[in-house]
């Protein structure tokens, strides 16, 4: 890490060195994992906060998990009402936990930018886990951790990122990622789920998925909220999967090996068919799940500052 | 409606009253004149009697009885007072963050002698009740305010509000301000019954469609920060409706905050046939662009947004050419709690009466995208005549509406010595050369000593 580095806010701008390193120390603590107790002493004595204004089961126990492998003392604050509606600001509730004199915070919040605000109020670090449709750091290492495990390097890998691209942090956060890896990124959507102006990101992007799975080694597939469909983003989840739903069909007629990814949680046969998300031919899923853990890890020892 | 009492009124006699002073007899010496008309070459004494310009002229000797104040003003740059016709007063409703008061305050020490305040109180300035309260609490003060009241009642876009009675009680446009009047049926007729006594309709131009939800201008910033976007295509496709609505019924529309390279080039396309449409531009507009939201600071959250640098370049070429006619400041107090907020959560608008002329010298006056006569244009004479009041005239027998200026005068903005009520400004920590140093207007002046 950066030797000035306290928070993990995003993955925008940070240099490849430090996603090496932050990759290179999950697959230390991977071993840690396999242990009889896997468990290390690593952040004795230290407190984290996993606050969660928005609903979210694997990040909050993969990042609860993380903590509890490192031995900290852990805090958890859940709610899914916004915090202004609570009456307490964003800000009262940091200043709480300042006073609680905490080490750690890691945070999840429906509006983009709440971590970066958060970072103003307190001293302690700042672990980004998902803010609005901004950006997703840990998850974003944790699939690259899960590509690195198949793939040997990221440079020239082809990843297609298939989905709601426009309210999507993992989109982003990958997008930064892998690209600062030198991989190659692509987009496949219907149009009115590609952001403005993405194209200054300068990627391929697909409005074909056959096309886009022709092209990918890597299929980033990601969750189709439900509600988008009365906003107009397409007209029915019938015409989203029949178009761009991935399916065994398409895979078995691209006739190549090909990499399954999905953050979940997974719509089943809406974006993704149910046998290939739980196909071992194909899919990783539960792999990322697992990798979870061992980035949360070496994020958390990263910032800490401990030496192990 | 029976009219409140408020400790303020108690304050406005006392305290308030020390900011400025009765302008009996002001003897002003060695003033160089900028009038957006004439191009002095030699600089001008003035002496002031009662609130008119009794005498001007090159030297005025004054006796040794003399027994009025004499300001030497070399090297200081004597203007018509500046009049932003878009801030928000939030009196009545939200006085924690700007009494009418609170806000004349701020507006002298921007230079501004006269305000339009927008109706967007609470409750809604649409009847002649909240208009006299306004000019009320107004009265026997430095600064002038100029009402606008809301086009429709509540500002909900349906029923016209009694506009001829709210001319009669001092409202000089009308506006529903913050957001667009969606029917364009309601609009026209608002602007033909406008017509009739030719007041402006002033539009807040945003298709509520296009925008909604949006936080931050759409464009690659939005999409690297995942923040929803306000295009531009919102402003764009209601001023090409209103511009069109103004030429049908053939009366006069204002395009408020104008913000986007499509919308400056409708109304320029506008001004060209002829049709009856004018715009102001406030400073954030064509200063700062949508690359400081990356800081989250809600500082810079307004609407219109902060847009691309090409939107910048085209206000900043529309104040050049005269397509953008005003300049206005869309001061919007709103407390420091409210802003301190995640960016979402935030609500619109900055306050800008007193960082303005640092702006203007700076962006455009420095550059030489104005000169000062201008800028006087669109700090009075233009302002003054889009809302029909004649303009203040430096001249013998003119009324004394004054805004004095030191070019050389190098200040740095700090937000906590500002007299607002509110604090949300980005400009916090600017330096700027150039600043105002006193005003007179309504037979008072303030000058030659802090106005706080």
């Amino acid at each position: 890490m950066q030797e000035n580095r306290k928070h993990l806010l995003g993955l925008e701008g940070v240099p490849a060195e430090e996603i090496k390193l932050i990759l290179d120390t999950a697959e230390s603590f991977k071993e840690v994992l396999d242990r009889p107790i896997p468990k290390v002493p690593t952040l004795r004595g230290k407190t984290i906060v996993n606050l969660f204004f928005e609903a979210s089961t694997r990040t909050r126990f993969s990042f609860e998990l993380a903590e509890k492998r490192l031995s900290a003392d852990t805090l958890n604050f859940s709610t899914t009402a916004s915090s202004v509606k609570k009456g307490e600001t964003l800000r009262d509730t940091a200043q709480n936990i300042e006073a609680m004199k905490v080490d750690m915070v890691v945070i999840r919040h429906p509006a983009s930018g709440a971590p970066h605000f958060l970072r103003h109020w307190i001293k302690g670090s700042v672990i980004n886990a998902g803010d609005g449709c901004h950006e997703h750091p840990t998850q974003a290492l944790l699939d690259m951790k899960t590509i690195q495990g198949i793939h040997n390097e990221f440079k020239g890998l082809r990843v297609a990122i298939v989905g709601d691209i426009i309210h999507s942090r993992v989109a982003r956060s990958n997008i930064y990622g892998l690209t600062t890896m030198g991989a190659e990124v692509a987009l496949c959507a219907p149009a009115p789920l590609i952001p403005y102006e993405a194209e200054k990101w300068n990627l391929k992007t697909f409005y074909n998925v056959d096309d886009a799975i022709a092209w990918a080694d890597v299929l980033m597939v990601l969750r189709i909220q439900l509600e988008r469909q009365s906003q107009n983003f397409f007209p029915t989840l019938r015409e989203y999967h029949n178009y761009f739903g991935i399916t065994r069909e398409r895979l078995e007629k691209a006739n190549k090996k090909i990499t399954l990814m999905h953050p979940g949680p997974i719509n089943r046969g809406i974006e993704l068919d149910s046998d290939l998300a739980d196909d071992p031919e194909y899919s990783v899923i539960l792999d990322q799940v697992t990798n979870g853990v061992a980035i949360r890890m070496a994020i958390l020892y990263l910032l800490s500052g401990e030496t192990k | 409606m029976k009219k409140p009492l408020r400790k303020s009124q108690t304050i406005k006699n006392t305290k308030e009253m020390s900011n400025f002073k009765p302008a009996k007899k002001v003897l002003l010496k060695n003033a160089s004149i900028i009038d957006g008309q004439n191009d002095y070459k030699s600089t001008f004494d003035l002496l002031i009697i009662d609130g008119k310009i009794k005498e001007m002229k090159p030297e005025i000797v004054s006796s040794s009885e003399f027994d009025g104040k004499i300001f030497d003003l070399s090297n200081k740059l004597l203007l018509p007072g500046f009049l932003d016709m878009h801030v928000h007063f939030r009196e009545p409703g939200r006085e924690d963050e700007e009494t009418i008061l609170s806000g004349a305050r701020a507006a002298m020490t921007g230079g501004f002698t006269a305000v339009c305040t927008m109706p967007n109180t609470q409750p809604v300035t649409d009847n002649r009740e909240i208009v006299e309260f306004i000019r009320d609490e107004i009265s026997n003060h430095l600064i002038s305010i100029y009402p606008v009241a809301a086009i429709t009642r509540g500002q909900k876009g349906d029923e016209l509000v009694e506009m001829a009675e709210l001319i009669d009680a001092g409202v000089v446009a009308f506006s529903d301000d913050g957001k667009s009047v969606a029917n364009s049926l309601v609009l026209r007729r608002a602007m033909e019954y406008a017509r009739m006594f030719d007041v402006p309709i002033i539009e807040h131009c945003e298709d509520a469609g296009l925008a909604a939800g949006g936080a931050m201008h759409e464009g690659f910033v939005s999409t690297n920060l995942g923040m929803p976007g306000i295009p531009s295509i919102a402003e764009d496709v209601v001023v090409a409706r209103n511009i069109q609505l103004a030429e049908y019924t053939k009366s006069k529309i204002h395009i408020a905050h104008i913000s986007s390279a499509g919308a400056v080039e409708l109304v320029r396309r506008a001004k060209e046939k002829n049709i009856q449409v004018t715009a102001e531009a406030a400073p954030h507009h064509f200063t700062l662009t949508d690359e400081t939201i990356r800081s989250f600071d809600a500082n810079f959250k307004m609407n219109p947004p902060l847009r691309s640098q090409k939107h910048i370049e085209a206000i900043v070429a529309g104040l050049k050419d005269g397509t953008i006619d005003a300049i206005a400041t869309d001061h919007a107090p709103h407390s420091i709690e409210e802003k301190q907020v995640e960016f979402a959560a935030a609500p619109f608008g900055i306050i800008g009466l007193e960082t303005a002329i640092g702006l203007i010298i700076k962006q455009l006056i420095k550059p030489g995208i104005l000169n000062w006569n201008q800028a006087v244009e669109k700090l009075s004479i233009n302002p003054y005549r889009i809302i029909g009041i004649p303009a203040p005239q430096i001249k013998e027998r003119g009324i004394a509406n004054l805004t004095i200026i030191d070019p050389e005068a190098k200040w740095k903005v700090n937000k906590d010595e500002l007299c607002s009520k509110s604090r949300n400004t980005p400009f916090d920590g600017w330096e700027f050369k150039g600043n105002v140093i006193g005003v007179f207007n309504n037979c008072f002046y303030s000058l030659g000593e802090k106005q706080k």
